[in-house]
C-alpha cells in the first residue's frame, strides 16, 4: 500500500512528468493560457494516460511478450495511444463543443504526447505489477495537471502584470516555465522507488 | 514475422473497431446551412470579422449570432448570397471602410537617420531605435503590410511608401494590426479628404525631417467645417462624421491633406504637382 502511495507521490511531485522529466511540454505551454483549457487539457490527458497505461501493459504482457514481439513495442503503444486520443476526441465533439474547440490542434497532439508514450514505456522498464501500472499512469497525469494549473493560474496574473515589452508572450511563459521547475528541484531526492 | 503481422494487424482492426463504434454513439449533426455559407465566404480566412477563419463565422451566422453582413471582406455581394441561404431578405448595408497609410513621406520628401541593413520587415527595423526614418511617426516602407494583405491590395511605391489600393481593399483589417507604427487607420471608402501624416512632433521638428509632414498651423482647421478637422497633440486629424470639402487642401502650406489621395495614382500625382509647385 504505502509503495502505492509512493509510486503516486512520486509521479506527482518528485519526479513530476513535465517539470523533472520534461515531458509533455508541448500542450504544458500550448493550452495553459487559460485555467479552463488547462483543466480540459489536464482531464483529457488524464484519462488518455491511465487508460494507455493498463492497454499498453496488458498488450505487452500477454501479446508482445509471448509472441517474442517486444521490438514491436513502440509502435504498438503509438497504436494504442493514437486510437485513444482519437477515442477522447470522439467524445468531446459531442459531449462539450467548446472545449473541444479550446483545445484545438492541442488534443490531437496528445497522440505524440511524449508525456503519454513516456508513461507507457516507463512502466515496462519499471517492471511494474497491473495495479502499479494503473496507479503511476494516473499519478503522472495528476502530476500534468498539477503542472498545467499552476502554470496556467501563474500565466493568468502575468497577462493583468505590465510585462517589459521584450518579454511578452512566449518568452515570459518559457522563463516563468523555468522558474516553475526550479522550485519543483526541492523533491528532489524525497522518494526513491 | 507473420506473427508480428497478424498480432499487429489484430490489435489496429480491434482499435479501429471500438473507434468504429465510438464514431457512431458521438456522432455530431452538422447544420448543413453552415457548409453553404461557408462557400459564400470569401475563404481567405483573413480574420476581419473578429473571428478566427471563415467557418467560424458561417457557423455563427447559421446559429443567427452574427449579422448576414459580418464579413468586411465579402462586402455586399457576399451578404446576398448569404441572406439567400438563410432565406432573408437583405437590406441596405453600411458604407464599407478601406484602410489607409497615414504617412505621405516616401524617400524623397522625408529624411532618414540612418542606413537600415536589417531583415527586409517593418516590425524588425522598427526594433533599432523606431526605424531609419527621422520621423519616428512615418512609414518604414519595407512591406510588412504588404506582406499580410491577403488580397494584394498594398502597393509598395519604390520610394519607398505603401499605399492601400481602395478597390481591392476589402478592408479585413489585417494591416492595421501588423503595421509596427501603428500608421494604418480604417477610414470611409466614400471620403476623399485625407490627412496622410500621423507626426505628432512639434511643427520646427516636421519641419527640419519631412517636405509633407503635418506642421499643426490650424489653417486647415480654421478654414474647415466645425469640427471636420480637430488638433490632436500637433496633428490634424480629420473626422470622417463631418462632410470635408476638397477647398481645404489649398489650406495646407506642406501638401499634406490630399484629395482622393487613398490609390497609387493620386498620391503620386499629388507628389509630382507638389513637387512642380516648388520647383
Amino acid at each position: 500500500m504505502s509503495r502505492l502511495l509512493l509510486i503516486i507521490i512520486s509521479a506527482v511531485l518528485v519526479n513530476n512528468f513535465v517539470l523533472m522529466r520534461f515531458l509533455g511540454i508541448c500542450p504544458f505551454l500550448g493550452v495553459s493560457r487559460r485555467l479552463k483549457t488547462a483543466a480540459g487539457m489536464s482531464g483529457a490527458v488524464l484519462f488518455v494516460m491511465t487508460m494507455a497505461s493498463v492497454v499498453t501493459w496488458l498488450i505487452y504482457r500477454y501479446i508482445l511478450t509471448p509472441f517474442h514481439l517486444v521490438y514491436l513495442q513502440t509502435v504498438t503503444f503509438i497504436l494504442v495511444i493514437a486510437s485513444l486520443v482519437q477515442l477522447v476526441e470522439l467524445a468531446l465533439q459531442k459531449l462539450s463543443p467548446a472545449l473541444y474547440k479550446a483545445l484545438g490542434i492541442y488534443l490531437p497532439l496528445i497522440t505524440t504526447n511524449c508525456a503519454v508514450l513516456g508513461v507507457s514505456v516507463l512502466n515496462i522498464q519499471k517492471e511494474y505489477t497491473l495495479l502499479e501500472t494503473t496507479i503511476f499512469g494516473f499519478g503522472a497525469a495528476l502530476g500534468f495537471g498539477l503542472a498545467m494549473f499552476l502554470f496556467a493560474g501563474l500565466r493568468e496574473r502575468i497577462d493583468l502584470c505590465d510585462t517589459p515589452l521584450p518579454f511578452r508572450g512566449t518568452a515570459i511563459a518559457l522563463v516563468t516555465a523555468g522558474l516553475l521547475s526550479l522550485a519543483f528541484m526541492g523533491f528532489t531526492g524525497m522518494v526513491k522507488l | 514475422m507473420l506473427t508480428a503481422i497478424i498480432a499487429l494487424a489484430s490489435i489496429a482492426l480491434l482499435f479501429s473497431l471500438g473507434l468504429a463504434i465510438a464514431a457512431r454513439a458521438f456522432a455530431v449533426k452538422v447544420d448543413p446551412r453552415i457548409e453553404a455559407i461557408e462557400d459564400a465566404l470569401p475563404g481567405a480566412n483573413c480574420g476581419g470579422c473578429g473571428l478566427p477563419g471563415c467557418s467560424e463565422l458561417a457557423k455563427r451566422i447559421a446559429e443567427g449570432k452574427a449579422d448576414v453582413d459580418a464579413c468586411p471582406a465579402g462586402g455586399e455581394f457576399v451578404a446576398h448570397e448569404i441572406a439567400k441561404v438563410l432565406g432573408i431578405e437583405f437590406t441596405g448595408g453600411g458604407i464599407t471602410k478601406v484602410a489607409l497609410v497615414l504617412c505621405g513621406g516616401d524617400d524623397q520628401v522625408a529624411a532618414k537617420r540612418f542606413y537600415y541593413n536589417g531583415i527586409y520587415d517593418c516590425a524588425s527595423a522598427a526594433l533599432l531605435f523606431g526605424g531609419d526614418k527621422a520621423c519616428s511617426y512615418g512609414c518604414l516602407g519595407l512591406a510588412t503590410c504588404a506582406d499580410v494583405c491577403p488580397f494584394g491590395a498594398i502597393d509598395m511605391l519604390p520610394s519607398g511608401l505603401a499605399v492601400v489600393n481602395p478597390e481591392k481593399c476589402t478592408g479585413c483589417t489585417k494591416c492595421v494590426a501588423a503595421c509596427p507604427k501603428g500608421i494604418i487607420k480604417m477610414v470611409p471608402i466614400d471620403k476623399k479628404v485625407h490627412i496622410l501624416c500621423s507626426s505628432h512632433d512639434k511643427g520646427g521638428k516636421v519641419r527640419k525631417i519631412c517636405k509633407v509632414g503635418c506642421i499643426g498651423c490650424l489653417r486647415c482647421v480654421k478654414e474647415a467645417p466645425e469640427g471636420a478637422i480637430t488638433m490632436e497633440d500637433n496633428l490634424a486629424v480629420v473626422q470622417y462624421e463631418v462632410d470635408l470639402p476638397e477647398a481645404v487642401v489649398e489650406t495646407c502650406p506642406m501638401d499634406t491633406i490630399v484629395v482622393g489621395g487613398v490609390g497609387v495614382e493620386g498620391v503620386s500625382g499629388e507628389r509630382k504637382k507638389a513637387a512642380g509647385g516648388e520647383g
